[in-house]
């Protein structure tokens, strides 16, 4: 086995309520390397990374999931997260009562004290939120930089990044750009980097700031198309995803 | 034991109400208890306290030593003042009995913000055998540290009679807390305790009760308040150990412009434990502000938890706010929100909202890394300190250790 492959995924099969979702997928992603997942809606792009990090109600009926070359499926969602696996949430829950500065010193473990939860919520230009209940009356551009601050402070070696863009204005872009790109580790030389991402994109607007390896399109639970992210993106901007479905048959 | 000496009239009212139910909470059989007590001596050193008896203190947030934090300290064990001690200048500290002696004025203080015939027990705090603190800030006196007083109940079977009267005098700044707690024996036992706070123009109260009972003891707080104009009260309660039966319904009355009551109260029931806690706002001056906000949290006991906010002048606003969390299965919460208008331009709002923890919520923090028991205990603390915004920093210690206390219980 390839112990360089960080995650690994092998003829994976879902099932949510009773339905299965996603049907044979595979894919490795290898330390260091970032790719991206487009696909529309409903496709199956969150039901994929909810799988990964283990919520019991999507449940893998086939395949297999390795993590560092481990098989993960027994594990419970907070072994997988302490084993390196981190998760941007698309739509995360509020949680009243827990403020996100708990939270972050939480992530952080050993690490935390008053100024290290402070310099990274400067660096997501979240300081002002510190005392603010989980995400309780976010924008929807500052629970994206509230994801990030506590993916910093978790320091994953993978990182699941669903939809890290949607609903971030222009000005913000980059700086989730700049977050992404900390969060990958992107400026360690790419041999000997660890730290890897999978990122779900519709408008592949991060693409203009983070670097990605490969890019994977899901439709109707299948992965029909692997290659060039910018490529790839080009065609369904082009094409739509009827030109991928073709590739489906 | 001094007999609490009262104007007339009162006695043949609170006769007529001797045998009448409370509106809520079971009905409690009084002749099932003992109504007298002995005498107990006065202690000028706390410190000679036994030390189950301090521990007990402790608990319920009353420092029997070192109270170099605490304006004054009243302790009354049964139906005996056992100290009494005034630390600071502007406040007074004394038995009610006393007080009345002391001050003729205060007759037009008693049972008026408490009607005396509210119900069966009302009525025997004024017939029975009974004691209670008169606390007092004197115009325009601010005092720093709260004032701490201890209601002890000690004797088996004992039902004690409590008339506290409070009076925070114009543009005058008080903090008390009240601690009521119980000898840890496994006896029956009754507290009654009967409480009228004033709180003059622009003056400020902030009043924090903590309860810790046992599984045997029922207890019926009888609780009203009157805020005069630019005047603030806020009353926080804390009860998170077992009790039998706990039923109280405080009333306050805004009655001068913009005066602001606010009501925060947290409560967990163990499996066993009945409790009936409501607070009323009435707001009948032009600007008052009333807010009532709850945590309740049963692990298998029952809560009935109710706020009724009632606005009858112009531009008043309320908002209540009830949330119960179910972690026991055999747990019942009940929530009644209620509001009433009398006149247009009040704006009053209620949320209330009771179930147990959302699973995506635990989920959530266990994918960042917490294990699912820490996820839970994160949540149920977040859910209770949101009960009690606001306190002073010396008594938010005083309420935050409680509560971490008592989740060592919980899980
Ligand atoms: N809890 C659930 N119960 C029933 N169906 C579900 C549940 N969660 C997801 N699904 C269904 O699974 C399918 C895939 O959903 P998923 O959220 O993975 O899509 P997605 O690709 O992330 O879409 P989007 O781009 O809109 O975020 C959808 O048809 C969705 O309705
Ligand atoms: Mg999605």
């Amino acid at each position: 086995m390839d112990t360089e492959n960080l995650l690994e995924i092998k003829e994976l099969a879902v099932e949510v309520g009773g339905k299965e979702i996603l049907h044979h997928v595979s894919l490795t992603v290898k330390a260091g390397e970032t790719h991206v997942l487009f696909g529309p809606n409903g496709s199956g792009k969150t039901t994929l990374f909810m799988a990964i990090m283990g919520l019991p109600k999507y449940r893998v009926t086939r395949g297999s999931i390795l993590f560092k070359g481990r098989d993960i499926l027994g594990l419970s969602i907070d072994e997988r997260a302490r084993l390196g696996i981190g998760l941007a949430l698309q739509k995360p829950p509020v949680v009243r009562g827990v403020k996100i500065k708990d939270i972050v010193a939480t992530c952080m473990k050993g690490r935390a004290s008053e100024e290290a939860v402070m310099r990274l919520a400067e660096k997501a230009n979240m300081v002002e939120f510190l005392d603010r209940e989980v995400n309780y009356g976010l924008s929807g551009g500052e629970t994206k930089r509230s994801e990030l601050l506590q993916l910093l402070a978790q320091e994953p070696e993978l990182a699941l990044l669903d939809e890290p863009e949607s609903g971030v204005d222009l000005v913000n872009m980059a700086l989730i750009g700049d977050l992404i790109n900390e969060l990958l580790h992107k400026e360690h030389p790419i041999r000997g980097r660890k730290h890897s991402g999978l990122i779900i994109t519709h408008t592949g607007h991060i693409l203009e700031y983070v670097r990605a390896r490969t890019g994977y399109v899901l439709l109707d639970g299948r992965i029909v198309c692997e290659g060039d992210p910018l490529e790839i993106l080009e065609t369904i901007k082009r094409k739509g995803y009827e030109e991928c479905r073709k590739c489906a048959m | 034991m001094r007999h609490v000496k009262k104007p007339d009239g009162f006695e043949e009212m609170a006769k007529a109400a001797a045998n009448k139910p409370a509106a809520f909470g079971e009905d409690i059989d009084l002749n099932q208890f003992v109504h007298a007590s002995e005498e107990l001596p006065y202690e000028q050193e706390l410190a000679l306290l036994p030390e189950e008896t301090k521990r007990q203190m402790l608990q319920v947030g009353v420092v029997p030593e070192g109270g170099d934090q605490r304006a004054g300290t009243f302790i009354q064990m049964d139906h005996s003042v056992v100290h009494s001690l005034v630390k600071q200048e502007g406040v007074e500290v004394m038995g009610i009995g006393q007080a009345v002696e002391k001050y003729d004025w205060l007759a037009d203080y008693l049972w008026k913000a408490v009607a005396v015939d509210t119900d069966k027990y009302t009525a025997v705090v004024e017939l029975g055998q009974s004691n209670g603190y008169f606390i007092r800030a004197l115009p325009g006196s601010k005092v720093v540290y709260p004032v701490q007083a201890c209601l002890y109940l000690s004797k088996a079977r004992l039902a004690q009679k409590v008339h506290n009267i409070v009076i925070a005098e114009e543009d005058s700044e008080l903090h008390i807390i009240t601690g009521c707690t119980s000898a840890p024996r496994g006896e029956p036992g009754l507290h009654i305790g009967v409480s009228e706070f004033y709180v003059k123009r622009g003056a400020r109260l902030t009043f924090t009760m903590i309860h810790n009972w046992t599984p045997e003891i029922a207890v019926r707080p009888r609780t009203g308040i009157i805020v005069e104009g630019d005047g603030v009260f806020i009353s926080n309660y804390v009860i998170l150990k077992p009790v039998h039966s706990l039923q109280m319904y405080p009333v306050a009355r805004c009655t001068g412009e913009n005066a602001i009551v606010r009501f925060h109260s947290i409560l967990i029931a163990t499996p066993g434990s009945s409790m009936d806690v409501g607070s009323k706002v009435l707001l009948e001056a032009r600007g008052a502000r009333g807010e009532i906000v709850s945590r309740a949290i049963t692990t298998g006991g029952t809560i009935t938890a109710r706020g009724y906010i009632e606005g009858s002048a112009p531009d008043v606003k309320g908002h209540l706010e009830c949330r119960g969390l179910i972690l026991g299965g055999s747990g019942v919460i009940y929530a009644i929100p209620e509001l009433k208008g009398t006149i247009p331009g009040v704006d009053l709002s209620h949320e209330a909202a009771v179930g147990k923890i959302a699973e995506e919520e635990i989920e959530y923090l266990m994918i960042r890394g917490l294990t699912r028991d820490e996820a839970i205990a994160a949540i149920v603390r977040g859910f209770l300190k949101a009960g009690i915004e606001g306190l002073p920093a010396e008594l938010n210690a005083e309420v935050q250790r409680a509560i971490e206390a008592s989740e060592k219980t919980l899980f």
